[in-house]
């Protein structure tokens, strides 16, 4: 049974149609892509699944069970966390009050010190998060969701702000905290050179509907999600 | 190189006791596009801060020959339009509002600088009215840069036009850019993470590493440095 499943959901805002029957799982330990043109539903799919908006259509189940039941402040309680394309830090705060936001949520196992070891922040941790730059507060973000203990993680544009060098360090990061962790990752992306070195399978989304799915190498050779998103083969 | 426009003699610039930059001098000439790479909190995003008066810098900053004060609203009136990382659109007014902010500081003409943007970005035209915040990422990005053109800048400073954006639309965005350095005649300065992209666009660019300038030269002098290609071209 696939840790998550996406099954058939339409999200509608007035005329638009930001998904459109849309279906799509992420087994246990995977990591999972999910990419597509701008407006394409990415982030519509992760306000679904974090019950921030309520699909028009369709389920979203995790571990086998409906989740739309569960209220938006429960869904972190189930064991899901997230971070966000534009990053929502609380502003003013430090780096590990931040963090602890994140604990105090669902109770983490993992201290927050030893979590800001992990992710090679403890240096920086009373620092007021607004001041870092904008590829270290995507960091916060991610110790933030990880100090929730989490079964999966969605992360969306985590290699923003983030040099060549620092996207490959990024990809060995997410895989090593996938097994440190016991993960499941759903990851929104646009820097494909990411995508495709680190996602076991890339689902891809045009206009909030499903297009393509399947392993990296399929989807990038698949012409619809050339036309449509990645322009030139690669 | 052509006549220097922009010119940052040994600028230092720091967020309270956390020192940013440690001296940065760099040149922009007329109708360049110069690019800043380097990885985060390397000091690209404080650079572009610097010129334009949004952060606290010591050293000089000499615009089209005249020392530039350290005022936002007076770098602005000087003809430097600063699009910030993000891109900073006013999410609750519409598309239309947007662009005539963008006019603040002239007032005139607005309707003729409108429809310039809009030959450049055509989208935008078509969602006029539309609320800034249910555009696109990439739409907001035309947005940003549109408002940006309405200040008839001689001088672009973008931070991370790419952010956020689909492979497909970075490319068009650049194209765009190209079209406005050429018909309009600006100069743009742009931090950019897509360094091959950013250095096939450019004419020269400047790597940054804690707050200092580590390399610089032409686009092609910097494809052929060993370093540059591993961090940040990844061949």
């Amino acid at each position: 049974m696939p840790l998550l499943e996406v099954d058939n959901v339409s999200k509608r805002f007035g005329g638009i149609v930001a998904l459109d029957g849309v279906s799509f799982d992420a087994e246990v330990g995977e990591i999972v892509g999910l990419i597509g043109p701008n407006g394409a539903g990415k982030t519509t799919a992760f306000n679904v699944i974090t019950r921030l908006y309520t699909p028009d259509e369709g389920d979203v189940r995790f571990e086998g069970e409906s989740l739309l039941r569960t209220a938006p402040s429960g869904v972190i309680r189930r064991g899901i966390s997230r971070t966000f394309q534009n990053v929502e830090l609380f502003r003013g705060m430090s780096v590990i009050d931040n963090v602890r936001v994140g604990a105090h949520a669902r109770r983490g196992e993992q201290s927050t010190e030893d979590l800001l070891f992990y992710v090679n922040l403890h240096s920086l941790r009373y620092r007021p998060a607004s001041e870092l730059p904008y590829g270290t507060q995507k960091r916060v973000e991610l110790a933030r969701a990880l100090a929730s203990g989490p079964r999966l993680l969605l992360l969306d544009e985590p290699a923003g702000g983030l040099s060549h060098e620092e996207v490959n360090q990024l990809g060995t990061f997410i895989r090593r905290m996938r097994g440190d962790f016991d993960l499941t990752v759903l990851l929104v992306e646009h820097h494909m050179g990411l995508v495709m070195s680190v996602a076991d399978r890339v689902h891809v989304l045009d206009f909030g509907k499903k297009i393509a799915g399947g392993t990296p190498a399929e989807v990038r050779s698949n012409k619809e999600v050339i036309e449509a998103y990645l322009g030139v083969p690669g | 190189m052509s006549r220097s426009l922009l010119e940052l003699n040994n600028v230092e610039a720091r967020y309270g006791p956390v020192k940013a930059l440690h001296g940065v001098t760099l040149t922009v000439g007329e109708g360049e596009l110069i690019a800043v790479l380097g990885a985060n909190g390397a000091g690209k995003t404080t650079t572009l801060r610097a010129v334009s008066g949004t952060v606290k810098r010591d050293g000089e900053v000499i615009f089209n020959g005249k020392k530039l004060p350290r005022r936002p609203e007076a770098t602005a009136r000087a003809g430097i339009a600063h699009v910030p990382e993000g891109r900073g659109t006013f999410t609750e007014l519409s598309v239309w509002d947007n662009l005539r902010l963008g006019a603040y500081v002239r007032r005139s003409n607005v309707k003729d600088d409108a429809a310039r943007v809009f030959k450049y970005f055509p989208p935008l035209e078509e969602r006029r009215q539309q609320q800034a915040g249910t555009l696109s990422g990439g739409e907001q990005q035309m947005l940003a840069l549109g408002r940006a053109m309405m200040a008839r800048p001689k001088l672009l400073l973008l931070d991370e036009p790419s952010l956020g954006l689909a492979p497909i639309v970075v490319a068009e965005i650049f194209r765009v850019l190209d079209a406005m350095k050429a018909e309009e005649g600006i100069s743009v300065l742009v931090v950019e993470q897509n360094a091959t992209l950013a250095l096939a666009h450019a004419a020269r660019a400047y790597v940054l590493e804690v707050g200092r300038v580590v390399v610089k030269g032409s686009s092609d002098e910097l494809r052929a440095n060993e370093s540059v290609r591993r961090s940040y071209l990844g061949y």
